[in-house]
Formats: structure tokens, C-alpha cells, sequence
């Protein structure tokens, strides 16, 4: 009992020091108004550019070329584009986590690190837009997916993932950034409200379309924001059900785990807060926020992911077993080759991050170790990479003939697209940090005049 | 602090709020009309052709069968089009100095088939079979329209996927007994209703495959 509460009184809190609203918005606001940017942003942006540039390329290449540029094969039909998506489309799920989840359990240390992780669940749902399309093989024609009124005189087919992939991802996209434009609207006239350049006005004061912070106004605001927490928060839960749906429709062995479900949903928590890390670590370094952005926050992100890294972990656990008790031939086979056959050493440099690594988070010293724990995110990162391209991939290598068994292979295009996606996401990012408030202003306002008894 | 916006800045916005949503529908409306009309879908258009060959002509007033130049309808995919010998067979005797002919006397003598536009195109990823439509009892006319009537070939229908699906998902109506596909203003007789019923099944359409997928495209 004594022990509990020593633990709980070491915690370190959700924002050090003492603050007051100046402050605050003269140096969150400061960033975007007078470009105090860290030395090596620009030339960190210009790194990212170049592979935005190569994405540009990769994606121009695929299309005049076709589908069978990068690595996919018959049988290995779904490749890299397909754990692509799946890879991406979860990353975007801790923001909307962050956002909308501890919104409604009034979890206080989200209001440091929600904007940008929004902002992470928006470039990462665009980046997980694009892949089933890419994955298509005319993607010119990706807009025959949405039921318009079209000469074909006939419904998109509803039986085919690819349809639900779409709806999925659409809805996802349009109310992540509802939500997301809807928390940045105070913030915006707080922008227009210190800017002083004219353009700056103009911009930030079109953006906040008219916020005056009236109390009617905050009373709009909070009854909205709330609203649309709750619409968000199932998609925490659906988008990726829809998208573990996708492989289990194709009644390939290995594809067809009734755990996929929970287990895609907890795989996406688990890489989303892995990316968090991935871009909280460095971001609060740059900008010298760590009294915003606290060990408390990393600490938390670090207990998620220890949560839904154990449901991970469980869930590759519960394939093995299931495989072994149903007694099917094909299952058997698929999980033995998984684990000992052509992509064996995927799988296992896989479970060694996804798992392996998880463990040192139940460490203190390493969850309060910003360098460890930003180490240990990017492993899981691409653990988590890896587990959806072995998913994919050793599925369809393995089906019910072993004659038709075969294998696919990486391409340069493969990297390519994947590297490309990488640093167009990191580029948005930079922009984003460049032209809006990285951290709520307003929330951590409020959560320091609660702080100081001053609310 | 001087406002940043006139008070006009608050019908602008609501205009373009709510201007963008009615643009929104409106290309879509525009688009699903334009997408329909015959400026996209070509009907009524006739392409140039190297020699201005009328339908009318030989199929209206000389009465020439369909089969007599697209020989491959009954047997094949492609109805084919005629080799400049068929064109000769008649005008190696008749119109021999017509300057209208010069290309195919030209094409005789190089062996350089003409170049014939298509009017009927399909896209490459539909796999139409002309032999299966004439041996199931759909007419040339209920396609390709009143050729006889046609001084240049031109569309007669849309070929839009909806088109085809309008037949495939009901093909009775456009039915009619095998021996008179190639007729063209054929009148139906009257007991028209039960013919086309027992046409269902003495050729065996089966019309629940018939919008299958891979039945158009493989």
C-alpha cells in the first residue's frame, strides 16, 4: 500500500514548472508566427523532400509501368502495397486514440501532444489512402469504388474489400480532419489574434473563421468537440476490424484467425503510439518543450504500448495455437512455413522487435530514458512493418497446392514507395509544425491554470 | 486594434461555405449528364473513313447481306471487316474508274489493306463475341441501329456498360428467332410474347449467369 503510493507520488507530472498564458502562447506561437525554428529544420524538411520527390517518381514509374513493377507474383498477388496500408492506416489510429479516447475519460496529459498526434492520424490516413488505389491495377479508375451515378448502371460490388477499404479510410479521413480542424480553430484566432503581418492575419483569421472565444462560442465548441469525439471513438475500434476483414474474406490459410479483429486493432494502437514516440521524442527536443511534452507523456505512451503490445503478442500466441487445434492441414502448414520457411527471417526479426523489444518497456529506467525508448519505438515500428508484410505475404505463399506454391521478392519499387511514403509523411509533418501550432495552446493553457489554481 | 475583416467578410464566408457544397453537387449533376450525352459517348458521330463507303447504298437500296463482307458474325468474335478483294468483287466490273474508289484500287495494287475507322470500339478489357449474340437470337440491328439508313456509319447506341447490362440483365425483349438476325425493320408476329419465352429455353440463354463478371471481362 505504502509501495503504491510512493510509486504514484514518483510519477512525474503532466507539465513542469509553472506557466502562465503568455508565455505559453508567445512560445507555441512563436514557432509558427516568427519562424523560431530549431538550426537543422530546414535542412531536415529538404531531406524528407527528396524522398517526396522519389515518391513522386515510385508512383509515376508504377503507373506507366504497371503492377507487376514492384515485387508482387502469382500466387503473392497482395504485397507491399497492401502492408503498406494496413501499416499506415494503424499508425493513424493512437492520434485518434489520443484525441478522441482520452477526451471523453478526461485523461488531462493529452492536451500536450493531441494536436500533432491528430495531425499524425491525417497524414498517415493519407498515406494509407493511396496504397489500395496504387494497389489497383488501373488506378485511374480508383473513383469506380464510390457509388456515383455512373454509366455502368451498376453498385460498386460490396462483396470486395476494396469497397469497404474505401468507405473505411474515406469516413476515417473526413472526421479525423473535422476533428482535427475543429480543435484548431481557437487556436487559430489566437494565431490572427498576435500575427503581425497582414498575410498572417488574413490566413490565420480565414482559418478561425470568426472565433471571437465568446462563451456561447466555447459552449458550441465543447458541445461539438465532444460530438465528435464520440463519433470518432468507434472508428478507434471499426476501421481496422474492416481492414483485418479484408484478409480474412480471402479464404487463404493464415488469413482466416477469428482474433484478427481485436488483434489488428491492438497491432494499431501498439505501432500508432510507437510512431507518437517516433516524432514526440525529437519534436520536444528541437523545440525545447520538455516541460510541455513530459516524461509523463512518454512514460504513458510507453504503459499503451506495453498494453497492446501484450494483446499483440497474445494474438500471434493465439494463431500458433489455433493453427495446431483445428487440425487443418493448410493452417498447420502455413504458420510451420511462417515461422521456418522463406520468410522466416522476417517473422523472426519481427517477433524479436514486436515482442522482444516490448519488454524492456516494463523497465522504468528505459521508459524514462528518452534515447532508449525512442530506440525501442522505431524497432517496433518496423516490427510491426514486418508483421504485416509477413501476414501478407506468407499467406498467399502457402496455399492449398503445394505445387502452386511461390514466393515474392522486393523490388526497387517497393522501397522506393515505401521510403517515399515515409518521407512524405515526415514532410507534411515539418510543414505542418512550420505553419500550425504543433501543441493545443488553449489546453495547455487551461491545464496550467488548473495547475495553478487560477481556473 | 483595427478589425482585420470588413463586416462583409461574413456573407463571404457563409457564401462560400455553403457556394462550395452546391458546386460539389453541381459536378456531379453536370458530370452524370455529360457523361451520358453524345459528345462523350459518340453516338450519332460518323468518323471519316478513307473511302466514304454508304451503308445505305449497298444494304438499303442494293439489298446486299450483312454477311456478304463481315463474313466472320456467325463463327467468330470480330465480325471482321471485308478485304479490299470482297470490294473488288463487284467494282473490278462497275464504278472501275470512279474517283471515289481510288484508295481501294490503290490498296488492290499495293496490297495495303484500307484503313478503316472504327466506329464501333470497345474498351480492350471487354471481351464482345459478335458469334454468341447471332447464334442467341440478338439481331445486327438491334445494335448497331437502322445501318441501312446510314450514308456513313455512325453509333446508333451508347455502348456504355449500363446499355449492355439493360440487355443482359433482361434479354427477352430484344430476342427474335435465330433465322431472322440478319433482317433488318423486322416485324415482329403476333404471338411475339411466347416466341421470345420459348427462346429462353429452346437456345438456352441462362440468364442467371449473364451478368457474371467474368462473362465480359476475364
Amino acid at each position: 500500500m505504502a509501495d503504491a503510493a510512493a510509486t504514484r507520488a514518483a510519477r512525474p507530472p503532466v507539465l513542469r514548472g509553472r506557466h502562465d498564458r503568455d508565455e505559453i502562447t508567445g512560445r507555441i506561437g512563436s514557432i509558427v508566427l516568427r519562424g523560431r525554428l530549431p538550426r537543422l529544420f530546414w535542412p531536415a524538411f529538404f531531406v524528407a523532400f527528396l524522398f517526396v520527390l522519389l515518391f513522386f517518381f515510385s508512383i509515376a514509374w508504377l503507373i506507366s509501368v504497371g503492377v507487376g513493377a514492384y515485387g508482387i507474383n502469382i500466387p503473392v498477388a497482395w504485397g507491399t502495397m497492401i502492408s503498406n496500408f494496413v501499416w499506415w492506416i494503424g499508425i493513424g489510429h493512437a492520434g485518434t486514440l489520443i484525441s478522441a479516447v482520452l477526451l471523453l475519460l478526461r485523461q488531462p496529459w493529452r492536451a500536450s501532444i493531441n494536436r500533432f498526434a491528430e495531425a499524425m492520424t491525417l497524414f498517415a490516413v493519407a498515406m494509407a489512402g493511396l496504397f489500395p488505389i496504387l494497389h489497383l491495377g488501373r488506378p485511374w479508375f480508383f473513383y469506380w469504388l464510390l457509388p456515383l451515378p455512373n454509366t455502368h448502371m451498376h453498385w460498386p460490388q460490396w462483396r470486395s474489400p476494396l469497397v469497404w477499404d474505401f468507405t473505411a479510410i474515406a469516413t476515417y479521413a473526413t472526421v479525423s480532419l473535422l476533428f482535427w480542424y475543429m480543435g484548431l480553430i481557437p487556436d487559430l484566432a489566437i494565431l490572427r489574434d498576435r500575427a503581425r503581418t497582414r498575410a498572417g492575419q488574413l490566413f490565420y483569421g480565414i482559418l478561425a473563421l470568426g472565433w471571437r472565444g465568446s462563451a456561447f462560442h466555447w459552449a458550441r465548441f465543447d458541445r461539438t468537440y465532444y460530438l465528435l469525439a464520440a463519433l470518432a471513438t468507434p472508428l478507434v475500434v471499426s476501421v481496422h476490424s474492416i481492414v483485418s476483414l479484408d484478409f480474412t474474406f480471402a479464404l487463404i490459410p493464415g488469413y482466416h484467425s477469428t482474433i484478427f479483429p481485436p488483434y489488428f486493432v491492438a497491432g494499431a494502437l501498439y505501432s500508432g503510439f510507437a510512431m507518437v514516440l517516433t516524432i514526440a521524442i525529437p519534436l520536444r527536443r528541437a523545440f525545447a518543450v520538455e516541460d510541455l511534452i513530459t516524461a509523463r507523456h512518454l512514460d504513458n505512451a510507453a504503459r499503451v504500448m506495453i498494453a497492446a503490445g501484450m494483446v499483440v503478442a497474445y494474438g500471434y500466441l493465439s494463431e500458433a495455437f489455433f493453427a495446431w487445434y483445428s487440425g487443418d492441414t493448410y493452417e498447420q502448414t502455413t504458420m510451420w512455413r511462417r515461422a521456418f520457411g522463406p520468410y522466416a527471417p522476417l517473422f523472426w526479426v519481427m517477433l524479436a522487435c514486436n515482442v522482444g523489444v516490448l519488454q524492456a518497456l516494463w523497465l522504468r529506467r528505459v521508459r524514462f530514458s528518452p534515447l532508449a525508448l525512442w530506440i525501442a519505438a522505431v524497432l517496433i515500428n518496423l516490427g510491426m512493418w514486418l508483421e504485416r508484410y509477413v501476414i501478407v505475404v506468407s499467406g498467399l505463399a502457402n496455399d492449398f497446392l503445394p505445387s502452386s506454391w511461390g514466393t515474392q521478392s522486393l523490388a526497387w519499387l517497393d522501397y522506393g514507395i515505401f521510403l517515399g511514403s515515409l518521407g512524405t509523411f515526415f514532410a507534411l509533418v515539418f510543414l505542418f509544425i512550420r505553419i500550425l501550432p504543433a501543441i493545443t495552446i488553449f489546453e495547455v493553457e487551461e491545464l496550467a491554470d488548473e495547475k495553478a489554481g487560477r481556473a | 486594434m483595427p478589425q482585420i475583416f470588413h463586416r462583409s467578410a461574413n456573407g463571404i464566408a457563409r457564401f462560400v461555405l455553403w457556394g462550395a457544397q452546391v458546386a460539389f453537387l453541381l459536378v456531379i449533376l453536370v458530370w452524370t449528364g455529360l457523361v451520358r450525352s453524345e459528345f462523350f459517348t459518340e453516338v450519332a458521330r460518323a468518323p471519316r473513313q478513307p473511302v466514304p463507303f454508304s451503308h445505305r447504298h449497298h444494304v438499303g437500296e442494293l439489298g446486299i447481306d450483312c454477311r456478304y463482307c463481315h463474313g466472320g458474325v456467325e463463327t467468330s468474335a470480330s465480325a471482321g471487316l471485308p478485304a479490299t478483294e470482297v470490294c473488288m468483287t463487284c467494282h473490278s466490273q462497275i464504278w472501275t474508274n470512279a474517283d471515289m474508289l481510288a484508295p481501294v484500287r490503290e490498296s488492290l495494287a499495293s496490297g495495303e489493306p484500307l484503313r478503316w475507322q472504327r466506329v464501333h470500339g470497345l474498351p480492350d478489357f471487354v471481351y464482345f463475341n459478335h458469334a454468341i449474340h447471332i447464334h442467341k437470337g440478338v439481331a445486327c440491328e438491334t445494335c448497331h441501329g437502322d445501318v441501312d439508313d446510314m450514308p456513313l456509319m455512325m453509333r446508333a447506341h451508347s455502348l456504355t456498360m449500363g446499355w449492355c447490362l439493360s440487355c443482359h440483365r433482361d434479354p427477352e425483349p430484344n430476342l427474335r428467332p435465330p433465322a431472322e438476325v440478319f433482317a433488318m425493320h423486322w416485324k415482329p408476329p403476333e404471338d411475339i410474347e411466347r416466341v421470345r419465352k420459348s427462346l429462353i429455353d429452346v437456345l438456352g440463354i441462362d440468364t442467371a449467369t449473364m451478368t457474371d463478371c467474368y462473362v465480359c471481362h476475364r
